[in-house]
């Protein structure tokens, strides 16, 4: 009786460490925003190379906001964060490698 | 939250753990974080040989960055309906569990109706395959699998919500749906990264 009662206080108090619907609701604008801007920025031709790294910071603050909120990694255990950004910290030492080896930056 | 409060609620639906933390949560972190370098291996195949295709048609010829963006957007908004599936359910609003899972999953599959779309007017009126050049190989090859995978995330939410009219699907076992929604966020994800490195960059004039 104890051990479900302490499950069930547990169950609460996470429910109430996620974010709420409102919250889901403005990180879903955020990313249609984000994304407007970047289909924007993609048309000012004056930019020219100066649009790689504007794309570049954007697109990785979609990727953050998703992992963070939608997929929960600001709540949840380091461990799971741990694993996951070590996969893409791994993907993007492929990526260089594979770039650099194929003299893409040459 | 502190250390103590994060193992306790990890072991809500399942076994003890030496971790605290439930294994198939784990396990699917791990095959998250191994799809990573799936996926980051593929994009650079594409970036590498970007450029590169002897004959046409070349990205240039074929992208339409204006209905990516709507079919982006409509993977972008199948993300928030999955949260709020796997909040309903955590509120005991099976109800809500349903209509935002289907919604999710119907979602998935109108991007995927983009996506053939897409492939149909590429080989259809640009003549562009995966034969054609290296730009068709590396990009079939790389969007292909991303729809694959969507396809398999479309699977796995319509179970769900074809499991809960037999009463699979409760609050006690929401990590069930937990698992569908990393997968499903995490397809989202790559697609974030496709949009921007082959659409927006494969349509940029300086490479």
């Amino acid at each position: 009786m104890g051990t479900d009662s302490k499950i069930n206080e547990t169950i609460n108090s996470e429910h109430h460490d996620h974010p709420s619907p409102a919250i889901y609701f403005k990180v879903a604008m955020t990313l249609v925003i984000i994304t407007a801007i970047e289909v924007g920025v993609f048309y000012i031709e004056d930019l020219k190379w100066g649009i790689i790294p504007v794309l570049v910071i954007l697109s990785g603050l979609k990727f953050g906001l998703v992992g963070m909120f939608y997929m929960h990694l600001k709540y949840d255990s380091k461990l799971f964060s741990s694993l996951f950004f070590g996969g893409v910290v791994l993907a993007t030492c492929v990526c260089l490698a594979l770039m650099t080896l194929f003299k893409y930056f040459v | 939250m502190d250390n103590t409060s994060v193992m306790e609620h990890q072991t809500e639906n399942s076994h003890e753990t030496t971790t605290g933390l439930d294994n198939r949560k784990l396990l699917m972190w791990l095959f998250l974080g191994s799809d990573c370098m799936f996926f980051g291996s593929l994009i650079a195949t594409y970036l590498v040989h970007q450029g590169k295709s002897l004959v046409g048609p070349y990205p240039l010829d074929v992208f339409d960055i204006p209905t990516t963006s709507v079919s982006t957007f409509v993977l972008l908004m199948s993300s928030m309906s999955m949260v709020l599936a796997y909040a309903a359910l955590n509120r005991g609003n099976i109800k809500g569990f349903r209509i935002w899972i289907l919604s999710t999953a119907i979602m998935g599959a109108t991007f995927l109706a983009f996506q053939v779309f897409e492939f149909r007017t590429f080989v259809h009126h640009d003549h562009l395959t995966p034969q054609v050049n290296l730009f068709g190989t590396t990009f079939f090859t790389l969007t292909g699998i991303h729809g694959a995978h969507v396809t398999l995330g479309v699977i796995w939410l319509l179970s769900l919500f074809f499991h809960s009219y037999r009463g699979g699907v409760t609050p006690e076992n929401s990590l069930d749906v937990d698992l569908a929604a990393l997968y499903w966020h995490f397809v989202d994800m790559v697609w974030i990264i496709i949009f921007t490195v082959v659409y927006l960059f494969g349509v940029f004039r300086g490479f």
